[in-house]
């Protein structure tokens, strides 16, 4: 079974020169990068990606320089709007917590539990292991894409998921729906409102002019009923706000309009 | 002159050259069976099938029928395949290329990320769902599982005896059929995680 191995890179190659090192004048174009980040499975395959273009051996990680380039690629990342999952967050916390750490004065490093980088590195060669093998297993022979079964079996038609199971009330209830349907098409009115704040005005304005002082409640109209106290409110409130009127309280609470002198 | 004697074995014939003769009847309701089932077919199902359709066969008998027809096959474009549900019918793979054109590409491609859920499950089972994210570093979304699921690559083999009992994951035989796999031993080795530079792939990098 041949298939390409995916390990070896090949140099690139424009216009039959090829390229071992990245040209300084080489113009990346702004949607090249968006490309490259959606094809990341994960912070360690982005981390994967980070140490190989550094070029350098897992095992002497240099984690001040790839968290300040992971940190970059997250900052682009959401620049760009990608919807980042929480983990690759989680990832930058780590990798600053392990840069922080490198930073305090240590005896030695001999022991790999002191190292602070020891855990991600073992994470990091567990994933690389996976992320090889399924490589590998994502290139083998694959039913319906590179290889085709030969059948004379008749395919099964998938109507089955369709049926929607009834019973006869929901029947009775749907068809009862319908016909009480017409009832609520009646058509309503909209009425102007009984009230309103301007008469009211008028009237108070009535009330004082044949007397100075009258109280609130002797202005309202009982069969009004609540409408009318709220009413009448706005209006003295209305009239009170132009200085037609005085609001007073009494001791015992009770509200009076009073004429003042612009009447 | 001679004639041919032809004495008749269970389902063999010996004709003058001495030679055994599966007959041919058996082998061509194998053929059938195997064209008709449109899915891989065990030698006791087609065993069974044959019984109960008045046909006496043994399995070594119904095996060699099939080492029979792939000789019938070889100048053909199919072959039969064993692969883990039994034995499937299927188009040389030199052909898949004017297959494909036939067709629109009905199966989705499956991206990076599914694939290292897949194959963490295939080499590690029995897997939970946390194992897996522990590996790959990112939280494995419901939509993969049920993907797998849905396609019958995996499925639940049990729970762990853990708080919250997480269900446990194993691959089927339907994902080996799919790769035209009889054993789950015939993947690719897992690499060992190696401590010395030189094997490691980013000291090949450019």
């Amino acid at each position: 079974m041949q298939y390409n191995n995916l390990a070896q890179l090949e140099l690139p190659t424009v216009m039959g020169h090829q390229y071992e090192e990245m040209p300084d004048d080489l113009f990346i174009p702004p949607n090249a990068l968006e490309i490259c980040l959606e094809t990341f499975s994960g912070p360690l395959d982005l981390l994967l990606y980070l140490i190989k273009k550094e070029n350098i051996n897992i095992l002497d990680l240099d984690v001040s320089k790839i968290t300040d380039q992971y940190l970059e690629y997250i900052e682009l990342m959401d620049n760009l709007k990608f919807d980042l999952a929480a983990d690759y967050l989680v990832m930058a916390a780590t990798l600053a917590e392990i840069k922080s750490r490198l930073m305090l004065p240590v005896e030695s490093f001999d022991e790999e539990e002191d190292d602070p980088r020891s855990a991600l590195i073992k994470r990091l060669q567990e994933y690389q292991r996976f992320k090889n093998v399924s490589e590998k297993v994502a290139l083998l022979p694959r039913i319906d894409r590179d290889f085709f079964a030969a059948s004379a079996k008749l395919p099964t038609l998938d109507d089955q998921d369709n049926k929607i199971m009834i019973t006869k009330e929901e029947i009775y209830s749907q068809i009862n729906e319908v016909i009480n349907r017409p009832n609520y098409k009646a058509n309503h009115q909209i009425d102007f409102e009984e009230l309103s704040t301007k008469e009211r005005i008028q009237m108070i304005l009535d009330i004082l002019s044949r007397t100075n002082l009258i109280s609130f409640s002797k202005t309202l109209v009982k069969p009004e009923g609540r409408k009318g106290v709220v009413v009448t409110l706005l209006a003295s409130l209305e009239l009170a706000k132009d200085g037609y009127v005085e609001l007073i309280q009494n001791k015992s609470e009770e509200l009076f309009i009073k004429s003042s002198r612009r009447a | 002159m001679l004639s041919l004697f032809k004495i008749r074995v269970k389902n063999y014939s010996l004709n003058l050259q001495g030679e055994h003769e599966l007959d041919i009847n058996l082998i061509n309701s194998i053929e059938a069976l195997l064209f008709g089932a449109g899915r891989p077919i065990r030698l006791s199902e087609m065993k069974n099938i044959l019984e109960n359709n008045g046909i006496e066969a043994n399995l070594s008998e119904i095996k060699k029928s099939l080492f029979s027809l792939e000789e019938r096959y070889s100048n053909t474009a199919i072959e039969i395949q064993d692969v883990a549900s039994g034995y499937r019918i299927q188009i040389k793979q030199e052909h898949s290329p004017c297959l494909s054109s036939l067709w629109d590409d009905k199966k989705p491609r499956i991206s990076k990320a599914l694939m290292e859920t897949i194959s963490i499950i295939a080499y590690k089972q029995p897997v939970t769902r946390g194992d897996i994210e522990d590996i790959r570093g990112v939280t494995v979304s419901t939509r993969s599982i049920r993907f797998l699921l849905e396609r019958n690559w995996v499925k639940v083999s049990g729970y762990r005896d853990v708080p919250g009992r997480p269900a446990l994951y194993v691959t089927t035989k339907d994902f080996l059929d799919d790769l035209n796999l009889k054993n789950i031993s015939e993947l690719p080795d897992l690499p060992e995680i190696n401590e010395t530079a030189e094997n490691d792939i980013f000291s090949q990098a450019v």
